[in-house]
């Protein structure tokens, strides 16, 4: 095994070129389990740490351009405003010590259909900002996962960061797990309201091949609350447009029977987490003044 | 490969590290320093909680090459880099200088709770969070004590007073399966009323 310690983003990319076999390391929280597990023998090994652009993150106009080795404590505590449903997936993840250490590039890299922040990226809208010798190019979130543990990377590309929407309205995140800490996901949820455009958007987790969107629920929704008029009225939402988006949802999923749960789980779960949290992002939205906490 | 990085405010350097090799088993296998306890080898557990430039991370997650010029404070170092932020009012125990003094290879290696009477802890330093543990009874069998000691000493150094659900969140990286954990919220309870009063 060969260590690659690049100083910089243009060494990185020329080191990943010249071995495309090399795995890209910066929190190390998925490769090295697997490298002590004896699970995983790369030729290379490309340690990220030392490039600090990739820890950084800018706020724009309409999206954050999130370092892809921006730990996920930097993003409970800086951007909760802007990344409200990344911000509460991120504290899902396993403990303090992992989420000082593992980031959303990692996230991405891996594309576990668990990998808790794939649904919040999907449910805000995002773009993975990957980069080779050759250039660099922006790949829709939806088209980024391509089936279990893959994603739309060429062997030369690096992920250099993730541009997600910022929030122009409520989010939400909702993790299945048998406790509060140190869990892979059995389930995940998250949803996005978008007012400006009167659209909403969701990610499934860990209840398909990869992660998804419930797009059939979307639909139903985006059609229900524009023909309701419940956009401009803020008024509640009927319970019987909740039942059909949360049946959508979980007719979403395309789930397995694991370790950690059964497919017929999963449906039911998701179907239960989709409506509680459209029911949390509404009552935000109608600003009833009460605090709402993601529940994890 | 070689690797150099700091130890407990000293610089180290450590020969023949394989390319795939953890953090933790440098500082137990080459090091000599076996404080941080290697359990679940996959981040679960805690027990190998180091400090890595200040922050609190899994040393069986960290490459070796990863930690080259970089600082690390382990339990046998917690001691002296307690007293050390103490002395510099409480800000960031660490000192990239080395000037501060560190703790030598030697005396980390040799480091013990045990005190040289029959009372554990008598007659050593002990960082205020480490005799805390022992005042509550917060150690049974003691494997998970060095990691939950970092993590919690991390905790008191940046909230000096925090709720139960605080202490919680900040430990929730860190497994004992002997004690239940309520005497190890006792001590990190006690430890934060011992530093409010010693303001």
């Amino acid at each position: 095994m060969d260590f690659l310690r690049p100083a910089g983003w243009e060494e990185a990319l020329a080191a990943k070129a010249e071995h495309p076999t090399a795995v890209p390391i910066a929190g190390g929280t998925d490769i090295m389990v697997e490298i002590n597990f004896d699970h995983r023998r790369p030729e290379y090994l490309l340690d990220l740490n030392r490039i600090t652009e990739l820890s950084e993150w800018e706020v724009g106009e309409e999206s954050v351009r999130l370092g892809a080795s921006v730990p996920y404590t930097r993003i409970m505590e800086n951007l909760r405003t802007e990344l409200p449903g990344l911000a509460l997936a991120s504290h899902t993840v396993a403990s303090p010590q992992i989420r000082n250490r593992g980031g959303v590039g990692g996230n991405l890299g891996t594309a576990s259909p668990a990998g808790d922040a794939h649904p919040a990226l999907l449910a805000a809208g995002a773009e993975v900002e990957v980069e080779s010798v050759r250039g660099t190019r922006l790949i829709p979130i939806d088209e980024f996962y391509t089936g279990v543990k893959r994603n739309a990377l060429a062997p030369d590309e690096l992920i250099r960061a993730v541009h997600i929407r910022k929030a122009d309205g409520p989010q939400q995140y909702s993790k299945v797990g048998t406790r509060n800490a140190m869990v892979i996901a059995v389930c995940a949820f998250g949803i996005a309201l978008h007012p400006e455009t009167r659209t909403v958007r969701t990610g499934i987790g860990s209840a398909a091949p990869t992660p998804v969107r419930a797009e059939a629920a979307e639909e139903f929704l985006n059609a229900a609350l524009a023909e309701g008029g419940f956009w401009d009225s803020g008024k509640i939402i009927t319970p019987s447009i909740a039942k059909q988006f949360a049946e959508l949802a979980s007719g979403a999923c395309n789930p397995i029977d694991d370790v950690r749960g059964t497919a017929r789980y999963r449906r039911h779960a998701v179907g239960i987490m989709a409506r509680r949290t459209l029911g949390w992002t509404w009552e935000q939205y109608r600003g009833s003044g009460r605090t709402l906490e993601g529940a994890a | 490969m070689r690797v150099n990085f700091t130890v407990n405010g000293r610089r180290q350097e450590a020969d023949d590290v394989w390319e795939g090799e953890s953090l933790l088993y440098v500082l137990r296998e080459r090091l000599g320093l076996p404080g941080s306890k290697n359990a679940c080898e996959q981040g679960e557990c805690g027990s190998c909680t180091v400090r890595l430039d200040g922050v609190p991370v899994c040393s069986c997650l960290v490459a070796a090459g990863q930690v080259e010029g970089r600082e690390v404070v382990t339990v046998e170092g917690l001691a002296d880099f307690a007293k050390q932020r103490a002395e510099h009012s409480g800000h960031g125990g660490a000192c990239a200088t080395g000037a501060c003094g560190g703790t030598s290879l030697q005396d980390a290696r040799s480091w013990t709770a045990k005190g040289t009477d029959s009372q554990t802890g008598e007659g050593t330093e002990l960082s205020p969070i480490q005799q805390a543990f022992i005042d509550a009874g917060a150690v049974q069998c003691g494997f998970c004590t060095p990691g939950l000691l970092v993590a919690a000493d991390e905790l008191l150094e940046h909230n000096a007073s925090p709720t139960d659900a605080d202490i919680r969140e900040a430990l929730s990286g860190n497994l004992c399966r002997c004690t239940g954990y309520e005497k190890i919220l006792d001590a990190v309870r006690l430890a934060a009323a011992r530093q409010g009063e010693a303001v």
